[in-house]
């Protein structure tokens, strides 16, 4: 969207790396708990990346005690500390909702190669 | 002094408030506006200031007469004033007697929906989906009893839905960008994209609003002013201008910079 370009001043977040879906990440959030405020890392596949201006936003999926838990993050999101890309993953599409109805081996991710 | 400005429903998006929440919000193309006419007690009888906003395609002799010099605008809409004697015809009017956190007033037409049933226009549930139910889905239901020997007058039923008149009470400005004639403000606003809209403050901010003094932006020819906004234009003359116009950009700014420099360091 135009829109938001020509009023808000978006500025990308220097920390999140440049990253794509089927890539591995680790997504450093601030969860406010109380008084508290503190960061919450939460690690898995980029499942997809959405782009909207100011409400782009990724999807991470994860298995954890063969439970999927999938998390969407504003990536304009002042609470969005962080994104680490962990492993760069080979994929031909943009959208990996596919894997949602795979577990173990069918939901691997071949790595890809260095430069792309 | 104006109460308000005329202004045209660009789009919406999605900002993050204080503590990172996301928002929706809408952008207006907010003037400029160019004053048209004053109304005063003595000649008609109240004050007001009539607004001029937009190009015309076409003009016709009797607008064109009356607009004199001032150039082919599209709208002209009238606006209450404390005292319409401040103005002149000829004066521009901007964006810049919004602040952030002013409370706003925004009357726009909503979308036209056309005939309406009953199911959109007035919620009713509709019929069954099954068990044997045919053409009876969104039907309205009965409309009255035997005993009058007719409908009463209101009866709820299908008919024209949209395209009136709507004000939205107590927006709040959230960005006020008098650089490039948008304005911000928090929440939704009636019509379609394109729409005209009305805006003014609350009753609130107005108070506020009196007591400050804002300096409109030097203009060049007031022709100029009419063409459309385009941006890069007004950006130029409008800018650094008014105290007003250089604490809004800027302080927004530095705000959100302080703040992630702030987060960068607890981190």
């Amino acid at each position: 969207m135009e829109l938001s370009t020509s009023i808000l001043d978006l500025k990308p977040n220097p920390k999140i790396a440049e990253f794509r879906p089927g890539d591995t990440v680790r997504v450093h959030a601030k969860v406010v708990e109380g008084e508290r405020e503190r960061i919450q890392v939460f690690e898995g596949v980029v499942i997809r990346r959405r782009n909207a201006g100011s409400s782009s936003n990724f999807t991470v999926r994860r298995v954890t005690h063969e439970v999927g838990v999938e998390r969407t993050f504003p990536i304009y999101s002042p609470r969005l500390d962080k994104v680490e890309v962990v492993r760069k993953g080979k994929v031909r599409r943009a959208k990996l909702y596919y894997l949602r109805g795979r577990t173990g081996r069918a939901a691997r991710i071949k790595e890809a190669p260095r430069n792309r | 002094m104006i109460q308000g400005l005329l202004g045209r429903k660009l789009g919406m998006l999605q900002t993050f408030d204080k503590e990172g929440r996301l928002r929706g919000a809408t952008v207006i193309e907010a003037g400029p506006c160019l004053v048209t006419q004053i109304k005063t007690d003595e000649t008609d009888g109240y004050a007001a200031v009539q607004l001029g906003f937009g190009i015309a395609k076409h003009t016709n002799k009797p607008k064109r007469g009356h607009l004199k010099r001032l150039g082919d605008l599209r709208y002209l809409r009238e606006f209450k004033a404390d005292d319409s004697s401040q103005h002149k015809v000829g004066d521009r009017i901007g964006v810049e007697i919004f602040q952030e956190g002013d409370r706003v007033d925004v009357t726009g037409t909503s979308i036209g929906r056309g005939f309406a049933g009953g199911v959109k226009r007035h919620g009713f549930h509709g019929g069954p989906k099954t068990h044997g139910q045919s053409d009876r889905h969104r039907a309205p239901g009965s409309i009255g009893a035997g005993g009058p020997g007719r409908v009463f007058k209101g009866m709820k039923m299908a008919g024209h839905m949209g395209a009136e008149r709507v004000t939205v009470r107590n927006l709040e400005v959230l960005q006020s960008d008098p650089a490039r004639g948008l304005l911000l403000v928090a929440g939704a606003v009636p019509g379609a994209r394109h729409g005209l809209l009305k805006i003014r403050y609350t009753t609130q901010t107005l108070e506020i609003a009196r007591n400050r003094k804002v300096e409109p932006p030097e203009e060049e020819a007031p022709k100029a002013a009419t063409e459309e906004a385009t941006p890069e234009a007004a950006t130029e003359e409008a800018a650094p201008k008014t105290t007003t116009e250089e604490k809004t950009p800027e302080a927004t700014a530095n705000e959100s910079e302080a703040e992630t420099a702030a987060d960068e360091e607890k981190s």
